[in-house]
């Protein structure tokens, strides 16, 4: 039944006897759909138009602008975007940005399909769930304190077990060549429970029966890992990669607590940069063109993926 | 023709996916244990015990004295050489952030979904999809502008200031809310309207109490998020008076940068950071997890 067919300012049904409907102001507001949804939508639509289109809007003018905060700002066009191309700090963090993303995304969506394929397969207890999903229910922050010191060169728990198997102990963050990599680690230690959950949830919806029907065949784990779990679970790896790509090129809470952007610029990745230049160095138009150009990236990225893994489709029909 | 073997799997490899599986909850939650060990270790015993998986003469002493517990006459408390930690302030601040962020924000959130999901008003299409588009942008892009807003509006380091862009709606909310009133069975709105009842009653009468479960869901993961809120607070609210947990945590570790930190102050401000998400798994944790398995790829 349609929407409209509930409006009460249609006539009544003839068999259902009903008063006769009012039409004054007080009425109209909890009784006509229009006007009753403007107030219902009201509070969200402010805060939507507050902190996110206008704001969004801003951005993009605060880009065309030179201003520190403590001037008035400088129309000045296009030129923090020239100056952009020409900055190699800014390129720098592009390239720390993308390899973040390569050392985490692959390992941690791998980890999360073996962990899931387990869970469906031998372990479905919540109990077991609930642990291995408590890493992501932490701070950001607090787990990188955490690794930071369990990783601390001198008093760590990991140095202590690498040095009792005989070898140096290891300074993670302050080596230009690790830092990143670990940087990486604590984030895939963070979310590989949270990912492994959702294919997880994708897997569980896969009838059982072309398992069945695989194995009477003669199929092995693996094959029907292959020809059904995989090609069946693509919209949630579709969601999967898509939703954590974007996260992952936004890598700050980390870098904020352990290396702060270095050791020489290795873990300086775009949205440190972005913070610094802003919120440090207070060059809020040239800070806003990064981010303008941050956004216009990941949308590419995301429609490109998109294409690539035929998000829409599904096997299941 | 072979029977069906009930196990799907030799008895090996199962043994083989248990230990596997084993080994991840190790790693899941060794590096939390680690944690709670240094919090209630002597920090004097912090090098020769760096390999033990017990804390040395297990004290309380690190929990007591980051929340402001201990008399500051303590002699324990002379022979440290670290800065004072009020970790207290910064829970009870993280508590009022979470309460201001999310309480208003799904009731909010909630009064939109419905007239999403059920309400004819012209323009309804085109809010919906702006709002959808409102969780592609990267926060960064947002906090600039929007920082600048706070600060003129003279409310950096001040609660409402912190709380302000979550109050109103975040766009998952209203996004989550709208699929679960869809499902909400046509009858009964039927029913009550048919009896006279105006939009706002059905709202809370049938509504709000037939997704109950949903909105504990959501409940769920906006405090959390909220609780575990890093970036935005730590741009607008960094004094001591409204700095939540993370943002605190954050500071003593900065502070300390140059000698060697207080480990075992902070790894027990990290565990009173982590004991209220412990406290909630074991509540509800069944709840929890069908929260964030559920609330994902829809």
């Amino acid at each position: 039944m349609s929407e409209r067919k509930l409006s009460p300012v249609l006539p009544p049904p003839p068999l259902i006897p009903r008063e006769p409907v009012r039409r004054s102001i007080f009425h109209a507001l909890f009784y006509k759909d229009s006007i009753c949804a403007w107030i219902f939508i009201a509070p969200a639509v402010i805060g939507f138009a507050v902190f996110y289109l206008v704001p969004c809007i801003r951005a993009v003018y605060i880009s065309l602008t030179d201003w520190n905060l403590l001037r008035p700002a400088k129309f000045v066009g296009f030129s923090n975007y020239s100056r952009l191309w020409n900055d190699g700090q800014f390129w720098n963090a592009m390239r720390v940005t993308v390899f973040y993303v390569l050392y985490n995304i692959p390992i941690q969506t791998v980890v999360g399909l073996l962990l899931a394929a387990l869970l469906d397969r031998v372990g479905r207890s919540v109990f077991l769930r609930s642990v291995i999903l408590a890493p992501y229910l932490i701070a950001n922050v607090i787990a990188a304190i955490l690794w930071f010191w369990m990783l601390d060169p001198l008093l760590g728990f990991i140095n202590a077990l690498v040095q009792t198997m005989g070898f140096q102990r290891i300074s993670f963050f302050s080596s230009q060549q690790l830092a990143l990599p670990t940087i990486a680690a604590v984030n895939i230690w963070r979310h590989m429970g949270f990912v492994a959950l959702l294919f997880y949830t994708g897997m569980q919806a896969i009838p059982r029966s072309l398992y069945e029907a695989a194995r009477i065949e003669g199929a092995g784990p693996w094959q029907s890992f292959w020809n059904i779990t995989l090609p069946l679970l693509r919209p949630t790896l579709v969601f999967v990669l898509v939703t954590s790509i974007i996260g992952s090129f936004q890598i700050f809470d980390t870098i904020a607590v352990t290396t702060l952007g270095g050791p020489v610029n290795s873990t300086r990745s775009i949205v440190w940069y972005i913070y610094e230049s802003s919120f440090e160095f207070y060059r809020m138009g040239y800070a806003s063109a990064m981010s303008c150009v941050l956004f216009l990236g990941l949308t590419v990225v995301t429609v490109v993926q998109m294409r690539i893994l035929r998000s829409g489709q599904s096997e299941l029909g | 023709m072979k029977s069906i073997d009930p196990s799907p799997r030799p008895p090996v490899a199962r043994w083989l996916g248990y230990a596997v599986l084993a080994l991840f909850a190790l790693i899941s939650l060794g590096p939390i244990w680690i944690a709670v060990k240094t919090a209630l270790s002597d920090s004097t015993t912090l090098f020769s015990g760096a390999s033990s998986f017990l804390p040395r003469d297990p004290t309380l002493f690190n929990l007591q004295r980051v929340l402001g517990f201990v008399n500051p006459a303590d002699p324990r408390l002379a022979r440290m050489s670290y800065g004072k930690i009020d970790f207290f302030r910064a829970l009870i601040n993280s508590v009022i952030f979470t309460l201001l962020a999310v309480l208003p924000q799904i009731a909010f959130s909630a009064m939109a979904a419905y007239a999403f999901a059920r309400l004819q008003f012209r323009g309804r299409r085109l809010i919906f999809f702006l709002f959808l588009c409102a969780t592609m942008i990267p926060g960064i892009v947002l906090f600039i502008p929007n920082f600048i807003l706070i600060k003129d509006l003279g409310w950096l380091n001040t609660f409402q200031g912190m709380a302000a862009p979550y109050a109103l709606m975040t766009p998952f909310a209203v996004f989550f809310l709208r699929q679960m009133f869809l499902s909400t069975p046509r009858e009964l709105e039927e029913c009550a309207r048919i009896d006279g009842a105006s939009y706002v009653s059905i709202f809370f009468r049938i509504v709000l109490p037939f997704h109950r479960s949903a909105l504990a869901t959501l409940t769920i993961i906006a405090s959390l998020s909220a609780w575990n809120d890093f970036f935005w607070p730590f741009l607008v609210g960094r004094s001591e008076s409204v700095r939540v947990m993370a943002v605190a945590i954050n500071a003593f570790r900065q502070q300390q940068a140059g000698g060697t930190p207080d480990w075992s102050g902070l790894m027990a401000c990290t565990v009173l950071g982590i004991v209220p998400i412990f406290i909630l798994l074991l509540l509800f944790g069944r709840k929890v997890v069908e929260s964030f398995q559920y609330a994902g790829p829809k």
